[in-house]
């Protein structure tokens, strides 16, 4: 199936991002909210990206499962990594000066969201939104 | 480049966004609109996002910032057509939009920027929630 990457590693990368996530979903017959939601994620998390790890890679790819098709994302930093990963899913707090809404926004836009970080080496954040939205 | 025309219209300032926004864009935009509040003495900021696709945080911050920055300036912000997607999507993520006034359309826009400021209505006229049309009776 479709597997792309794209660097990302200055804001402009953003919108061309987040019009190859559009893509992707129309492709698999997303719809309008469910595209919103998952491309409003993207967003958050690329921009984590960029603010925290000057940039990293983001992998995009047409997965299924049990005959379902879904678009997965999955962000990969060589950031300072996040120390508490639960003190930085919870809404409200950030490190920089935002509104602490990208993590725990972006997971409860999206059907499965998964984090890893190391500190000293870089997160890899991995997304899935299926077709149906469930 | 990078710029998102504000246009003035009686006492008001008209911004319509028709392209996705990125940072700088955005951050350009908030600077713009304070200063034409500051060199026009406008009294209203309607902010169009019919077009727009994505509102994440960064985009709900800025919104949320030109209203702050307008109130102490005396002039009132509303943000209209918001996509039905968009405020789902919202909602979940966590953004109220404090302080932002929202209307449906442009129409609405406009004629809550008049309510909130005053400048066609009088408190009586709307205690007594007579028709506008009678107000040069």
């Amino acid at each position: 199936m479709t597997k792309d990457t794209m660097q990302i590693v200055r804001e402009q990368d953003v919108v061309p991002f987040r019009n190859r996530v559009r893509e992707l979903s129309t492709k698999i017959g997303m719809s309008l909210v469910n595209q919103t939601k998952l491309i409003t994620a993207a967003s958050e998390l690329v921009r984590n990206m960029l603010k925290y790890a000057n940039g990293g890679k983001t992998t995009l790819e047409i997965v299924s499962k049990n005959g379902q098709n879904g678009v997965r994302l999955t962000f990969v930093d060589e950031g300072p990594g996040i120390e508490n990963i639960s003190q930085a899913m919870l809404d409200g707090f950030s490190t920089g000066k935002s509104l602490g809404l990208g993590l725990p926004g972006a997971k409860r836009l999206v059907n499965e969201f998964d984090i890893k970080s190391v500190v000293g080496t870089g997160t890899t954040v991995t997304v899935t939104h299926w077709k149906n939205g469930r | 480049m990078d710029r998102i025309p504000i246009l003035k219209m009686g006492p008001f300032l008209l911004v319509t966004i028709q392209v996705d926004l990125y940072d700088r864009l955005a951050l350009n935009l908030e600077n713009d609109l304070i200063s034409m509040v500051s060199k026009t003495g406008a009294r209203g900021v309607l902010i169009d996002i019919s077009a727009v696709n994505i509102v994440d945080s960064f985009m709900g911050r800025i919104l949320g910032n030109i209203a702050s920055m307008s109130r102490i300036m005396d002039a009132e912000t509303v943000v209209v057509g918001m996509q039905p997607a968009v405020a789902i999507t919202l909602v979940e993520l966590g953004l109220t939009l404090q302080g932002v006034h929202t209307a449906l359309n442009v129409e609405k826009g406009m004629d809550l920027l008049y309510d909130r400021t005053d400048l066609l209505t009088t408190q009586e006229d709307e205690d007594n929630g007579e028709d506008p049309d009678d107000y040069n009776d």
